[in-house]
């Protein structure tokens, strides 16, 4: 193990597998000779050459359909859109094309490829510059979403994002890119799509959560276990697929479910969470499942505002404590 | 001055094209029969009127060579050799369709030929040919990327950004407009600000040119020569083929937008008799071979129809199947 950055965890990722597959591919804005908007590339250019990694013009839609194509003639590119909020002006090959072909198709060809966008809020970067997308690409069939919060997790997730045969989004938050962990340095261990982890045991109540929003319910965790409620954290690590039992036999157990999500609540991932729970737990919840969501506006510039906008450990804090004094309310 | 049809390609080539092309025009016409009946529904774009584009193109273009079209791709397929019969029973979404019946008329697919889709979103293959052709240059093999797609589709912004792209990476890509003149019922000079749609590539420093759609011969000795260009240059190229629909837009539309004087003046002009007046005129064919060809194009086309009425429908579990790998 090497303790390392999120930025670097996926740096390591995207090098192994281009040393054992010569297939590999990376495209993108500034990827190349500038080594990255979020310099996550650093390095590639030197060690594997302009055949390897290839600066594409700015035009979002084609860096995905060129993807797919080059998926489909033989190749395995990782394209990295420069941001998520660039993705929406490559929905159309994203929704209408890469997750569908396979399908319409009949099954005849595999698109193994993976786009990685970082995004996410807390960095005063403003409206357009500050989504959380992730549930855009969830209500698509055909894409894999995933959501690293750690830097092992990163490392071993883009590693078997990179060795699947089939399209995923691989979403990165731009505010873990400095945060700091522990990494395998074995270049054959990857993680397994569809399992989330338990990084905290409890048996108050569950928080379920993925991406960055993970690090801050285990903040929440430390400060109300010194109130005595002992909270467990379900990490979703990808959300489709999405492992739902562990979700639920976490829910079982300790009777109280929190989903804490960074996107908009409306029409958010956190309802279908909720819903999946009390379809699977009702008898055995001793409060209805809550949410802390993303606020429904569009992210504003001020600090002062933007933090207001994105659940933070105090209103975690209460959330939980609302439940658990059973004063649950809708938020 | 036109050269003797004979001077280009050997009479058995010419009359394999021929036969292509009335196959295609039978089996179009064939299937408007089936959507009459409601055997074949949803969206129909028939190509009826435009078979010199995929006949002249399909027989200049190598077999490795990828061919991508839009949603009026049934010739282009079976030009390019996939099976009518799986191509009529996925039009009838039977499980014996080139897709299993997932797909239907506009997403026929099938890359033991590199025939790499029909697309239905106007201009969502030209990316996609380019990624193709990538691979093509990163694997070092010498297969063109050709991209079909109509006039309608030259003002997305995925065909700037492919022309773009093409030419700056240096791709193996062959562009071919089919210029039908028509986005649905839209007519080109109110959709386009330049409506000679080759002359958009010098934007791009990419070679072009126009070429008479309606001329199967014409098509075939332009995708040949920009062909060759593509592989000695590894450079894309576009070629805009003027052509003209038969019949309107899909099914659902009967062209009440163009005129009956204009309909005429295009049908007097149709790619088939046209190439069968000249294979009789250099006497590559007799009246009875050729009539012999059209007696077998309309029997195949009736095989076709059978088979996918013969056809089981898929199995629910198929639903979930293929959604990931």
């Amino acid at each position: 193990m090497s303790e390392m950055t999120y930025r670097d965890a996926i740096n390591l990722a995207l090098k192994e597998e281009m040393r054992r597959d010569p297939s590999v591919v990376i495209l993108g804005e500034d990827v190349a000779l500038y080594e990255g908007s979020f310099k996550v590339t650093r390095g590639i250019l030197a060690e594997f050459g302009e055949e390897r990694i290839r600066d594409t013009p700015i035009s979002e839609n084609t860096i995905v359909g060129v993807s797919i194509g080059a998926a489909m003639g033989g190749i395995r590119p990782v394209a990295e859109l420069m941001t998520v909020n660039f993705a929406l002006l490559a929905m159309d090959q994203i929704i209408n094309h890469m997750a569908k072909i396979r399908y319409m198709f009949g099954g005849q060809i595999t698109l193994p490829m993976v786009i990685r966008a970082p995004g996410g809020g807390g960095s005063q970067l403003g409206a357009q510059h500050s989504q959380s997308l992730e549930t855009y690409f969830m209500h698509c069939p055909g894409i894999y979403v995933v959501v690293p919060s750690t830097p092992a997790d990163a490392k071993g997730l883009l590693k078997a994002a990179i060795r699947d045969d089939n399209p995923v989004m691989f979403l990165e938050h731009e505010g873990l890119y400095n945060s700091k962990g522990e990494v395998s340095d074995d270049p054959d261990e990857v993680i397994t799509f569809g399992k989330a982890k338990l990084v905290r045991e409890g048996t108050d109540v569950s928080i379920i959560a993925w991406s960055r929003m993970t690090l801050t319910a285990l903040q929440a965790a430390e400060e109300l276990d010194k109130e005595g409620i002992s909270c467990e954290i379900v990490d979703l690590r990808t959300l489709t697929p999405l492992d739902t039992e562990t979700i639920i036999n976490s829910a079982k157990k300790t009777g109280r479910a929190v989903i804490i999500e960074e996107c908009c609540g409306q029409a958010g991932l956190g309802g279908d969470i909720a819903y999946r729970i009390h379809h699977n737990c009702f008898e055995t919840l001793l409060a209805p499942v809550t949410r802390v969501s993303g606020l429904n506006v569009p992210m504003p510039y001020s600090r002062k505002l933007e933090k207001l906008c994105i659940p933070q450990v105090q209103t975690v804090n209460n959330a939980v404590r609302n439940l658990i004094y059973e004063k649950a309310k809708e938020l | 001055m036109e050269k003797t049809m004979r001077s280009s390609l050997p009479d058995r080539e010419l009359l394999s094209i021929y036969r292509k092309m009335l196959l295609c025009r039978e089996f179009e016409e064939g299937c408007a029969e089936q959507y009459t009946k409601g055997h074949i529904t949803g969206f129909l774009h028939l190509y009826s009127g435009q078979e010199a584009v995929a006949a002249g193109a399909t027989a200049a273009l190598s077999n490795e060579d990828y061919i991508l079209s839009a949603y009026r791709e049934h010739a282009q397929a079976i030009m390019r050799g996939a099976d009518p019969r799986r191509v009529m029973a996925e039009l009838f979404g039977k499980a014996t369709g080139i897709c299993k019946g997932k797909g239907g008329s506009m997403h026929l697919f099938d890359p033991s030929i590199n025939f790499m889709g029909g697309y239905a979103i106007v201009g969502g293959q030209f990316p996609i040919a380019v990624g193709l052709a990538f691979a093509a240059s990163y694997r070092e093999e010498e297969r063109i990327a050709a991209c079909f797609f109509g006039d309608g589709a030259v003002n997305q912004g995925n065909f700037h950004e492919a022309l773009n792209w093409a030419r700056l990476w240096e791709l193996p890509v062959l562009f071919v407009c089919e210029n039908n003149f028509y986005g649905i019922g839209t007519e080109l000079h109110r959709s386009s600000a330049l409506t000679s749609i080759h002359k958009r590539t010098c934007g791009y420093d990419i070679a072009s040119e126009k070429v008479d759609g309606m001329d199967v011969l014409a098509v075939y000795r332009a995708v040949k020569h920009a062909a060759e260009l593509i592989r000695d240059l590894k450079r894309p190229y576009l070629i805009e083929a003027i052509t003209y629909r038969f019949r309107g837009h899909s099914m659902a539309d009967p062209a009440k937008y163009r005129s009956a004087a204009e309909h005429e003046m295009w049908k007097a002009r149709d790619p088939i008799p046209a190439f069968a007046s000249r294979l009789l005129a250099e006497h590559i064919a007799t009246t009875a071979e050729l009539d012999q060809i059209r007696k077998e194009c309309i029997e195949k086309v009736a095989e076709s129809v059978k088979f996918a009425e013969d056809s089981p429908w898929p199995e629910d579990k198929e639903l979930w199947e293929d959604i990931y790998v």
